[in-house]
């Protein structure tokens, strides 16, 4: 009973065994990638393991706030940024072991020549409520 | 208004009636949460004289639809009739076979909590779902594979009442959030099975549950914040609970089969017996964390040992017993950093909080250990 984080990135990953970009793949290849991971999605919410998934467009705005309340500074994107986060599944899992099982099931999606990718996935495990009985 | 309370107590009887009566556990579990939905707006001004005679009545008739759309519904009104059974079936023991149902060995943890707060605690699905803060249909899922490996293991109670306590106190004690009190509602299951169980380690869960219950309103401030044992203001400890907690300890304790959940009220017994935390028995605690050990040898027992030892015999002999316990266990270094910080020495215990506060499980908790880090570098910085 343990949320994690299974985060996918665009850049700043190590790379991937099966290292070539997307917009080499054939169309037949992405369809497979895609529905791979529409599958993957909805075998998790069978299990009752689902908890969300979004992606991220690669592009984004650094924003602070500005003093005497002007309004906020905006600036970016930089192409040099060198971890681009291109989006998440949540899973609730009774186990890391099972969260380290289903981002290996994931980090396998089809790629080019139909070849698993082989992708760097980022595990990471959400901070929780605090327990009841600690002594 | 429902007495929402009152109907949940009645949905494990209900599902109890439709099961005696033949109907399937999956399908009349669902059943009976159709019922429970139903009641829950259709009571809304008000509740019906015979509550528990309404929802077998409507639960029924629900199981009859649930099967029509599988053709069998005709089969199933010859087999059973069509008038709803009556709700006059004697429930104690038989509404112990669903508790020990929904905590199969075969299920997981997070399945055979969700299921007991369905069938047992008679909580809706959405409830349940915001309470651990997944989607809806994922909870549903998650509850009817349960249903479906319970099912294939045969309906045998294969549990026992360990397993079922197991549940209960997970219940208890992960952290929660969403409108159902969670810990309140464990203490509620509890209480029923220790009704209908004559069990000493299920009156030491029970006593447990509500000496730690009675610390919660001064566990954190309004805004979340944690606060220490050693700091809770214990005139806000609820005396009534504690007392109550203390005496079915006592009754526990004098059956003489003495077990780990008795043990562990036995500790927070003694906590609750300290008016202030400088008059804490440290000496007893020990005594009954080594007793603790004989039913739980777990690094976690050891862990809250040492700082029990270092209360009663000081940080240095705290250090001694922290040295055996293992490496990697949660919040030990934490509690190195307390017992350098009574051994005087503060800058190695503000390093381990800051340490402590990356390996944190909870923000609160990480909150928590970074504010004690601050604390102790301020101190250093002023001392200058």
């Amino acid at each position: 009973m343990a949320k994690y984080l299974l985060l996918k990135h665009y850049r700043g990953a190590p790379a991937p065994v099966n290292d070539v970009p997307m917009d080499r793949w054939t169309p037949d290849e992405v369809d497979a990638h895609i529905r791979y991971m529409n599958d993957f999605a909805a075998r998790l919410e069978e299990t009752g393991e689902f908890v969300d998934g979004q992606a991220l467009a690669p592009d984004g705005l650094w924003v602070r706030s500005d003093v005497d309340g002007k309004p906020p500074v905006t600036d970016g994107p930089f192409a040099e940024t060198k971890d681009l986060i291109a989006g998440w599944m949540i899973i609730d899992v009774d186990s890391q072991s099972r969260a380290v099982e289903l981002a290996g099931e994931l980090s396998a999606a089809p790629g080019a020549g139909g070849q698993p990718i082989h992708e760097w996935l980022e595990v990471r495990p959400f901070l929780t409520a605090p327990p009841t009985v600690t002594e | 208004m429902i007495d929402e309370v009152a109907l949940r107590e009645l949905v494990p009887q209900v599902l109890n009636v439709l099961v005696r009566r033949g109907a399937d556990f999956a399908t009349a579990e669902d059943a009976v949460q159709d019922a429970l939905v139903r009641a829950l707006s259709a009571w809304e001004d008000e509740a019906p004289r015979d509550a528990k005679g309404w929802l077998v009545t409507v639960a029924w008739r629900a199981f009859l639809d649930r099967t029509r759309s599988e053709g069998a519904r005709r089969e199933r009104e010859a087999r059973f009739g069509t008038e709803p059974p009556t709700a006059e079936v004697p429930e104690v023991d038989d509404t112990l076979q669903i508790y020990f149902l929904c905590a199969h060995p075969d299920l997981t943890p997070s399945s055979a909590v969700a299921l007991t707060l369905r069938a047992v605690g008679g909580l809706t699905t959405r409830q349940i779902a915001e309470a651990y803060l997944v989607p809806e249909a994922t909870m549903a899922q998650r509850i009817s594979r349960a249903k479906r490996t319970v099912e294939r293991a045969g309906l045998e109670p294969g549990g026992d009442v360990r397993t079922v306590m197991r549940v209960l106190y997970l219940v208890f004690n992960e952290g929660y959030s969403g409108d159902v009190d969670l810990a309140a509602e464990a203490i509620r299951l509890t209480r029923q099975l220790a009704a209908s169980i004559h069990d000493p380690e299920v009156s030491g869960l029970l006593a447990l549950m509500l000496l730690h219950h009675a610390r919660r309103p001064s566990r954190t401030r309004p805004d979340g914040q944690i606060v220490s044992l050693a700091e809770q203001d214990r005139s806000r400890w609820d005396a009534e609970l504690v007392a109550e907690g203390v005496e079915v300890l006592q009754a526990a304790l004098a059956r003489d089969r003495l077990g780990e959940y008795q043990t562990q009220a036995a500790i927070a017994a003694l906590h609750a017996d300290a008016p202030r935390v400088e008059e804490t028995d440290w000496v007893q605690i020990v005594e009954w964390y080594d007793e603790l050990l004989r039913f739980a040898d777990t690094p976690v027992v050891r862990l809250n040992r040492a700082v029990a030892v270092g209360e009663a015999d000081g940080p240095g002999a705290g250090l001694a017993a922290l040295a055996e316990v293992d490496q990697g266990v949660p919040r030990r270094v934490a509690v190195e950093a307390h017992l350098r910080e009574g051994n005087g020495e503060l800058r190695v215990a503000a390093r381990l909080y800051a340490d402590a506060a990356r390996s944190a499980t909870s923000t609160a908790e990480r909150d928590h250990l970074t504010r004690q880090a601050a604390r102790l570098n301020q101190a250093l910085r002023d001392r200058r």
